[in-house]
């Protein structure tokens, strides 16, 4: 019965599909947007032809799909909001968005969705909006290679470039967000793919996620944000092959994991982050064939974290490969490259034979007086880790790789 | 004053010292290169050179070098020739044979790998570094008239500057750790060429290391044209106060 009903809809969405297009323009009958959404029948295809658009706040409730030709710009006159999206079955192609207004008590949105499904957002432009795309209570969206682009000062002047609140089914693919202040935000959103997109230069979060379980993330790029990317009290998440890059400051990371429970992370490069990896009662995580290359620590692992894997990463040239701040271990440590390492391999199976402490006491030292910086790289420092290192005092002694490998994996 | 410093100079070469130093930096150098070919961490291996061995190197090489030559400074003053410009025939004629044999024994094989300006800090504060306890090692000479004494003296100067020095600083962290330290580090760092010039290169270099709060406070400091101009000073001022005590020693002392 059901299957019958579902083939009627989509004939009937097809049949609708080839209904009337109505294009908007200076020139056409039709000139502005909300005339041409009053006249449009559920399925119609709005063309809009080039031109600038001011037209405050455009309200969507059909099912319609909204092309842009050579980019139109929409102007929300630094005032309103431009799209405000509440239906099934649209699409919001091709259009350029400027000039949201600005606002802290609603969130105004170049384009914002409630309670919508079955959405579709393609390669649209996005400038010095507040909020870029909103999504609010709604699923199956395809938000898909738009651009996003903001020039705040402050970080209560701007809003998220992508921001989800309470959302299932959304893939977020090639789309590319700068300047906002969380470059993609997810609350409440379960069951989505983040694919592809390029974050730079946020304010904030270059993503930031909470109560999100059951995503995936792929092959991102995350680059220069204010404070990395931040993951938090979350289960059941995958990151692979994501890139984060250059997240560089005092309060700044790579990627933040707070609460973070049964996921995967793989495959990442971390480099030249202040801390690559901040890890805070996070459980059962596996850390994987990651790549740590020149950060100021590479992994800060609490001790508030427990049955984590972290095996099979390459640590070069980390100030500090590993701090904690506690003295239990209860996380796994195995079979990671460490470029420190000064062990030998009598047997040659590519296995160091003595384990490898990846503690150094002055990371430790570093790590209780953030003043001792100073002496970093002197000889006296030299020293005292060597004396360490042959007689753990203040550094966990249990805390160790038994199987360090000796040369770099290759993960290209 | 051009003739002595001229025969000190063929003095030196002949000793053949300065050639194995040259040597030793240049295998040094090109070893790291050949380890690593990532030029940022040739950097790195070398200032560890930098800041423990030039100091040492420079401070024995200049007592005993002072010590060997006494009689010739004995035969000098005979002649009708100023005290003050033998002295600094001598500082002038060691300080840049050092510096050569460290601007040739490191440079040479960057320059042949073509990272010229990578090691431009480098260079720099490995010559004050040179002139800094060169100057120590002249004060040391000329406070005592027996040689092991001297070399003793100079290699507590470094031995001091390299170690116990950090290990009084890193005890005041400790201790006043509750306190803010930025100002008062900033002040104590001053007082140690060594450090000075480790935290000079580590800005430029290793900036990964200086995070934090404390971190981002040197960081613009030392950053800054101030805090170069401020750091430049401090190490002149290290290069010329030791020269010019134990000038006044030397020109009043009875050889």
């Amino acid at each position: 019965m059901i299957r019958i009903a579902l083939i009627i809809g989509m004939v009937a969405s097809c049949t609708l599909g080839h209904a009337t297009t109505i294009v908007i323009g200076a020139k056409e009958s039709v000139t502005r947007i909300k005339d041409a959404i009053a006249l449009a029948q559920p399925g119609d295809t709005l063309l809009i032809k080039p031109g600038i658009y001011r037209e405050g706040n455009i309200i969507l409730q059909k099912p319609l799909t909204i092309k842009g030709e050579g980019y139109p710009v929409l102007d929300g006159e630094n005032q309103y909001e431009i799209f405000t999206i509440h239906t099934n079955h649209a699409v919001i192609q091709g259009l350029k968005f400027i000039n949201t207004g600005i606002s802290s008590i609603n969130d105004l949105a170049a384009i914002k969705l409630l309670e919508s499904q079955q959405i579709k957002i393609l390669q649209n432009k996005f400038e010095n909006t507040f909020f870029g795309i909103y999504l609010a209570n709604s699923s199956h969206v395809w938000i898909e290679e738009n651009e996003l682009q903001a020039q705040a000062e402050f970080e209560h002047q701007i809003g998220n470039g992508i921001h989800l609140w309470k959302c299932n089914n959304i893939t977020i693919d090639k789309n590319k967000v700068v300047g906002h202040r969380d470059g993609i935000y997810f609350e409440f959103v379960t069951n989505s793919l983040i694919t592809n997109n390029h974050s730079e230069g946020n304010m904030r979060y270059g993503l930031h996620f909470m109560f999100s379980n059951n995503d995936e993330y792929r092959n991102n790029t995350f680059m220069n944000n204010g404070a990395g990317v931040a993951v938090m009290y979350t289960k059941e998440v995958t990151m692979v092959n994501n890139s984060f890059i250059h997240n560089w400051g005092s309060s700044a990371y790579g990627l933040l994991l707070k609460d973070i429970r049964d996921s995967k992370i793989t495959g990442n490069s971390f480099l030249e982050n202040s801390v690559g990896i901040f890890m805070e009662g996070s459980s059962r995580n596996h850390i994987q064939q990651n790549k740590f290359y020149q950060n100021g620590y590479a992994l800060k692992l609490q001790a508030s974290c427990d049955d984590n894997i972290i095996s099979k990463n390459n640590f070069q040239q980390n100030t500090f490969d590993l701090v904690t701040n506690g003295s239990l271990v209860l996380n796994k440590i195995e079979a990671n490259y460490w470029d420190r390492y000064e062990g030998y391999d009598l047997n040659k199976d590519k296995t160091g034979d003595i384990p490898y402490r990846p503690i150094s006491m002055y990371g430790t030292i570093v790590e209780r007086m953030p003043q001792a910086i100073l002496l970093w790289r002197s000889f006296l420092v030299l020293l005292l880790d060597k004396a360490e290192k042959a007689m753990p005092i203040l550094t966990p002694e249990n805390l160790m790789d038994v199987s360090p490998a000796m040369l770099p994996y290759d993960f290209n | 004053m051009t003739r002595i410093i001229k025969y000190i100079f063929y003095d030196i070469l002949r000793t053949r010292f300065i050639i194995f130093y040259t040597a030793f930096l240049l295998v040094c150098t090109f070893a790291f290169f050949q380890i690593d070919g990532d030029f940022g961490k040739v950097v790195l291996s070398l200032m560890n050179i930098v800041l423990m061995a030039v100091p040492l190197v420079s401070v024995v090489f200049t007592t005993i070098h002072f010590f060997n030559s006494y009689e010739f400074i004995e035969l000098m003053l005979a002649q009708p020739v100023n005290r003050r410009s033998v002295f600094l025939s001598e500082y002038i004629a060691v300080a840049t044979s050092l510096c050569l044999a460290f601007v040739i024994g490191v440079g040479f094989p960057f320059a042949l790998y073509g990272a010229w300006q990578s090691i431009s800090t480098l260079l720099v504060t490995g010559i004050f570094l040179t002139l800094v306890f060169v100057s120590l090692a002249f004060f040391s000479s000329v406070l005592t008239r027996d040689k092991a004494k001297a070399i003793g003296v100079a290699l507590l100067f470094w031995f001091y500057f390299s170690l116990i020095y950090d290990g009084l600083l890193l005890w005041v962290i400790y201790t006043f750790s509750d306190y803010p330290l930025e100002k008062l580090t900033l002040t104590l760092i001053a007082f140690n060429p060594i450090d000075l010039a480790r935290i000079i290169m580590l800005l430029q270099l290793d900036i990964s290391a200086l995070m934090g709060y404390t971190g981002a406070f040197y960081k613009n400091f030392f950053g800054s044209n101030m805090g170069i101009f401020f750091s430049a000073s401090l190490l002149m001022l290290w290069v010329f106060w030791p020269i010019l005590v134990s000038m006044r020693i030397f020109s009043k002392k009875d050889l």
